[in-house]
């Protein structure tokens, strides 16, 4: 009897997660097709002949999680192409658009004038804004972007010393090889100088180890933040972080996803194709959901 | 019985007709259903049993094979005793998970063993049935906790506890992870050492008893004494599962590549290196090849620990 209950209790269970997975499939389909925009573009990529091939995206880790978002969505709307979406790193990623080695390299940084010289092409494809969050109860609201490099470095190790309570500030920050972490240090140029008093594996656990710790101070995702009110985000230089203040370029502490490509030289149909509908309206969902803030307009 | 009897017909039918059925019987001795079946099912359990075996040959050669270079290419030295480890930056010196690694289990036997021991004592020797039953399922109970959930009670409880409790900034630390772990040990070591106690003979006890011992000192000078391989055994296997262990600790140790000066330093085991790097370091890039190097490192660890294990039991049997 027992054994029968079990089993019954293993197949609805069974039963209720497939249901869950076919909700969300939806959920994700919906909003696309209902958007007049996007049923637009997918069949504007469509119509005039069947795209097929690869198409290769090389470079920032950090954009690994949208481009392969981008890149799924792509390959289910054209079923003959295949995205691949490698890391390596924003140089790598130069380097790859240069040399041609990948139809589209992924630098999480701004193209510098020698690089721009050299006939490369960015194209901003999304921005990443990075929030600073502190426990709900810590009195400091503001901080500079010199002050949480300081923080961080380990100049500063005290809340007294920046307008708070007194207590040692315990830094909590994303494992080495985060794309999040990544862009933080890179930000506030400290990269590899961060003295962590922990690098936990997961945005939720970085919320989490905050929400619990009153001295605590770390960094996430512009979206995983918004809206959260058991932590609280720090407004650097006095600017709130929020999508608006990222796309205005007030808020500091962010970063642009660039799309490299290189002059003079002309992308397959396929690649195009992608390159055309990532940096359309449509996309932008996708991107909001993948964590940055999409600037197609 | 009732298949013994249908036999020598069998055999008779068999010999009459002789077919390349039956001489492929005769050859490997098989004369009746009975043996076929016995055969297959011999060779269905020999094929299962070198499952067993070729997966643990296969990890130990990949592990090697994919292992090793790294470790060559870095130095033996450079990689085992470099206090430096920032992966993504071409540093690799895994010190400092080693000593984190072996403070921590040390720590966790520390507390473990005591508590693990007593409890056995308590539940062979001590406890009425009703007492012990309930230890016994709360003890098991403890065992089936997926280690996920250690580390997120570890998470929410311990480490703000432990905050509070010594004034810190952060209550991530190895004290945290030796506690962790020293709960997590308990019922290997408490069912390991339990049953050894009760397989010690009564006449020991007795006789112990007959001389004038009270029964405490008879359990400390005669049961316990009598019962040290398979206690051995016991704290043997607890360092395996303590040495071995990487989700609950990964959430209340800090993860930072620290060396375990203190016991409030946020530090990094070499379990925790391999899972909290693994998903960022390129595939084919040195990075990726040292972490797999990590793996080698602790797979020689737990393979020591199996060998002292193994020469524990041998020594029990021999007693």
């Amino acid at each position: 009897m027992k054994k029968i209950i079990a089993m019954m209790m293993a197949l609805a269970m069974t039963a209720s997660l497939a249901a869950c997975g076919g909700n969300g499939g939806e959920e994700s389909q919906t909003p696309a097709s209902n958007d007049p925009a996007t049923s637009q573009s997918v069949a504007g990529t469509e119509t005039p002949t069947e795209l097929s091939g690869t198409v290769l995206c090389v470079g920032s880790t950090s954009m690994e999680n949208v481009m392969k978002t981008l890149a799924e969505q792509f390959g289910n709307d054209n079923e003959g192409v295949t995205v691949n979406v490698e890391g390596g790193g924003s140089g790598a990623g130069v380097e790859a658009a240069l040399n041609g080695t990948a139809d589209i390299g992924l630098a999480s940084r701004a193209l510098d004038a020698d690089e721009e010289a050299q006939g490369l092409v960015g194209t901003i494809l999304a921005l990443d804004g990075i929030a600073v969050i502190v426990h709900p109860d810590n009195p400091v609201a503001d901080l500079t972007v010199e002050q949480i490099a300081q923080i961080y470095t380990g100049e500063i190790t005290n809340w007294s010393e920046v307008g708070g309570n007194d207590g040692e500030i315990a830094l909590i920050g994303r494992e080495s090889g985060s794309g999040t972490r990544d862009g933080f240090e890179s930000i506030t140029d400290t990269e590899g100088a961060c003295q962590y008093d922990e690098e936990l594996t997961s945005t939720g656990s970085v919320i989490e180890s905050v929400r619990n710790n009153p001295n605590a101070i770390g960094y996430a995702s512009l979206s995983n933040v918004e809206g959260d009110d058991t932590i609280k985000a720090l407004t650097v230089g006095g600017v709130a972080c929020s999508e608006a203040t990222v796309l205005d370029g007030t808020y500091e502490i962010q970063r642009p996803f660039v799309l490299v490509t290189k002059e003079g030289t002309e992308l397959s149909a396929q690649a195009q194709a992608f390159f055309d509908w990532i940096t359309s309206t449509a996309a932008n969902d996708l991107i909001a959901g993948a964590g940055a803030v999409p600037v197609a307009e | 019985m009732a298949d013994m009897s249908s036999m020598p017909e069998q055999e008779k039918k068999a010999e009459g007709k002789p077919s390349a059925m039956t001489r492929f019987k005769n050859r490997f001795g098989l004369h009746s259903a009975r043996d076929v079946v016995e055969f297959i099912v011999h060779t269905l359990f020999f094929l299962c049993g070198f499952v067993a075996v070729a997966c643990v040959l296969f990890i130990s050669a990949y592990l090697v094979i994919s292992g090793l270079p790294a470790i060559l290419e870095i130095g033996v030295t450079d990689f085992l005793l470099g206090e430096v480890w920032d992966g993504r930056n071409g540093e690799y010196g895994i010190l400092p998970f080693i000593l984190t690694s072996l403070a921590g289990t040390a720590g966790a036997i520390l507390i473990g063993v005591p508590i693990g021991v007593l409890t056995a004592m308590f539940l062979a020797k001590v406890a009425n049935n009703k007492v012990a039953a309930v230890i016994r399922s709360a003890v098991s109970l403890l065992a089936g906790i997926p280690s996920v959930v250690y580390g997120l009670v570890g998470m929410m409880v311990l480490v703000p506890a432990i905050r509070e409790l010594f004034g810190l900034a952060s209550g991530s630390s190895l004290l945290a992870a030796i506690v962790v772990l020293s709960i997590m040990i308990l019922p290997s070591i408490i069912n390991v050492a339990e049953t050894s106690l009760r397989a010690v003979p009564k006449e020991y006890e007795e006789a112990s008893l007959a001389l004038g011992a009270t029964h405490i000192e008879t359990i400390f000078r005669v049961s316990l004494p009598a019962a040290r391989s398979g206690v051995a055994t016991a704290i043997v296997l607890g360092i395996g599962r303590a040495i071995g262990e990487a989700m609950a600790i990964i959430m209340v140790s800090g993860n930072v590549a620290n060396m375990p000066t203190s016991l409030f330093t946020s530090v990094r085991f070499l379990t925790t290196a391999i899972a909290s790097e693994m998903n960022y370091a390129t595939v084919g890039s040195l990075w990726r090849d040292a972490l797999f190097s990590i793996g080698l490192v602790l797979f020689l660890f737990i393979m020591l620990i199996n060998v002292i294990l193994n020469v524990f039991i041998k020594n029990k049997k021999e007693d």
